[in-house]
């Protein structure tokens, strides 16, 4: 796992130098990262501080978020399909963004969004409380879950249907797709401190997923209490997916592709999974937005295109593999 | 010295009374095989004993608090589930959690033991998931003896196996025993259970029908009454030799 940690972090350092210094504003990186530092009143300093440092921050906080909840909810699950979405709060949470954009509210108030989409997740979250109820196991938890996705699903797509307003309409397609353009610092402030609780509920995970690779019974007599670690990850998982969803959209593929592509050089342990996932995480999610900005830099490329763009066609490569040798 | 206590321990499952007041004691040195046929309760006996599934009645093991009581026994499920494609080294390391599992000297040599228990030295880099199914249930129970615990607990540790692991298997178990250890099996294959127990419970619809050494209880009236069948029983120089032979109608 160490030699993993050296060439995750190192990569990670080089991609945060690379995202703040990439942009349409067309100046060298070292006057770049001296206006970050040194400051002044001048609008380099101002670029760099409030478009793309906190561009840079919200990759690594989501990309992080999102591979440390995929690989709880596949160590969880103890399946390698899983994926942060499955539990139904991204899907809520998107609802909530985007009722707030057809309303107008988001227009009115510029952390409307981000507040509905969390109290879609919420309310996904209470939901599951009430349908997969404190003592059930991980089958209706995932039966909820999908249940959860399509009513949010159906709802966001009624809500389209209905628009009056065709730009309401375009904006809502758009803001689906996913992306960290025009983020500010407060779009920081909001996420960041609710994906640290979701961290501090996933990351002691570690021994927990372990022991349940021998299944949920061999687990529980060697000690794990399985309806608090149920609750852990649910709530984990929602702390992150509900955040990142709020600030940047549905950024698909991160939660499910991370593991996967790490599990083997962990030597498939559920526990040390979860750092190196979220590390992962994190450096993915920062290339794919350095990707949209220098493949196609005047389009508005959006992110969660992208990783599904990418993301899909070395999906099917793993499970073309996956499907020759027997994992 | 009693490893494992059970008294009235009651279970009802959905309305359903599956277990019905049964008490018995375990001690070291005893390999106790659980028999009976399908549906008596002999999973849910082992589950609740180890209190993993809500019951009335008490047990000793299920009084503990987690951690001490997976310090006192170690559970072996039936479906041998290995989720992730670890190392059997990996896997039996697994069995030093309630211990802390912090890689110290007792962690490292309590795992260099079971590995070597179970002669799984030649597989300590290989994947546990390709092993074959024999070599897996091996890997599984060397996983459960790295939990260093007096008592072990397996639920039908020998379903699936071809002869020579049955067997190997049961050995394997018998000297836990004679080494002090106490180890409680289900079993269906009552001849196996007659050569390698050293008692035997009877377990019919959630009673316990009879409890004593294996000339005890497998005799052609209790056989008649729990499982219906017949059977031919023999003592020969290489131990009881008792074979089912037709179910009475």
């Amino acid at each position: 796992m160490k030699p993993l940690m050296l060439i995750l972090v190192p990569l990670i350092v080089v991609l945060c130098l690379s995202s703040l210094v990439i942009g349409p504003a067309g100046v060298g990186p070292v006057e770049s990262l001296r206006a970050l530092v040194a400051g002044d009143e001048g609008p380099l300093t101002l670029v760099m501080r409030e478009i793309r440092l906190p561009r840079m921050i919200l990759a690594v906080a989501i990309g992080a978020s999102l591979g440390l909840a995929g690989a709880a909810m596949q160590g969880y699950l103890r399946n390698p399909l899983a994926e942060p979405g499955l539990i139904g709060v991204s899907g809520s949470a998107a609802l909530g963004a985007v009722l707030s954009i057809q309303t107008g509210l988001s227009a009115a108030f510029a952390l409307a969004l981000p507040f509905s989409a969390l109290a879609g997740a919420v309310i996904a979250v209470l939901l599951l409380l009430a349908l997969a109820g404190p003592r059930g196991g991980s089958l209706t938890l995932i039966l909820a879950g999908i249940a959860i996705s399509a009513m949010a699903g159906a709802l966001t797509s009624l809500v389209l249907n209905l628009s009056p307003n065709p730009f309401a309409a375009n904006e809502i397609v758009f803001w689906m797709m996913g992306s960290l353009t025009d983020r500010s610092m407060l779009h920081v402030w909001l996420a960041l401190p609710i994906m640290v609780v979701g961290w501090a509920l996933l990351l002691p995970l570690a021994r927990p997923l372990e022991a349940l690779t021998l299944g949920e019974d061999a687990a529980a007599s060697m000690g794990i209490n399985l309806v608090r670690l149920r609750w852990q990850v649910v709530l984990g998982t929602a702390c992150v997916v509900g955040a990142g969803t709020a600030v940047a959209g549905a950024i698909g593929f991160i939660g499910l592709i991370v593991p996967h592509v790490l599990r083997p050089l962990v030597g498939a342990r559920p526990g040390p999974l979860l750092i190196t996932s979220a590390l992962g995480g994190a450096a993915m999610l920062l290339a794919a937005d350095i990707a949209v900005r220098v493949v196609l830099p005047g389009r508005d490329l959006k992110l969660g295109v992208l990783t599904a763009l990418v993301g899909a066609p070395f999906f099917l490569h793993l499970v073309w593999r996956t499907g020759r040798t027997p994992v | 010295m009693s490893l494992l206590s059970v008294k009235n321990l009651s279970v009802t499952l959905r309305g359903r009374p599956v277990l019905r007041d049964v008490s018995f004691d375990v001690g070291q040195g005893e390999l106790v095989g659980l028999i009976g046929p399908n549906g008596a309760g002999k999973s849910t006996l082992m589950r609740a004993a180890l209190g993993l599934i809500p019951s009335q009645g008490a047990s000793s093991l299920a009084a503990l608090p987690r951690v001490l009581r997976a310090r006192q026994a170690a559970w072996m499920p039936q479906s041998r589930e290995i989720a992730w494609a670890l190392s059997v080294e990996a896997l039996v390391t697994l069995g030093r959690m309630p211990h802390g599992q912090r890689g110290t000297v007792a962690d490292r040599a309590a795992v260099d033991a079971a590995i070597a228990r179970m002669d799984l030295d030649p597989f300590r880099n290989r994947t546990a998931t390709r092993l074959s199914g024999g070599e897996q249930a091996r890997a599984l129970i060397a996983r459960a003896l790295a939990q260093e615990t007096p008592l072990l607990m397996a639920d039908e540790p020998i379903a699936g196996l071809d002869p020579e692991h049955q067997i190997a298997t049961l050995d394997t178990f018998a000297g836990l025993a004679r080494d002090g250890h106490g180890v409680i099996l289900s079993l269906h294959d009552l001849g196996l259970a007659a050569r390698h127990c050293t008692r035997l419970i009877l377990l019919v619809k959630g009673g316990i029908l009879a409890d004593g050494p294996p000339a005890q209880v497998l005799t052609d009236d209790l056989m008649a009454r729990a499982f219906h069948i017949r059977a031919f029983h023999a003592d020969t120089p290489d131990g009881p030799v008792f074979q089912p032979t037709q179910v009475i109608r």
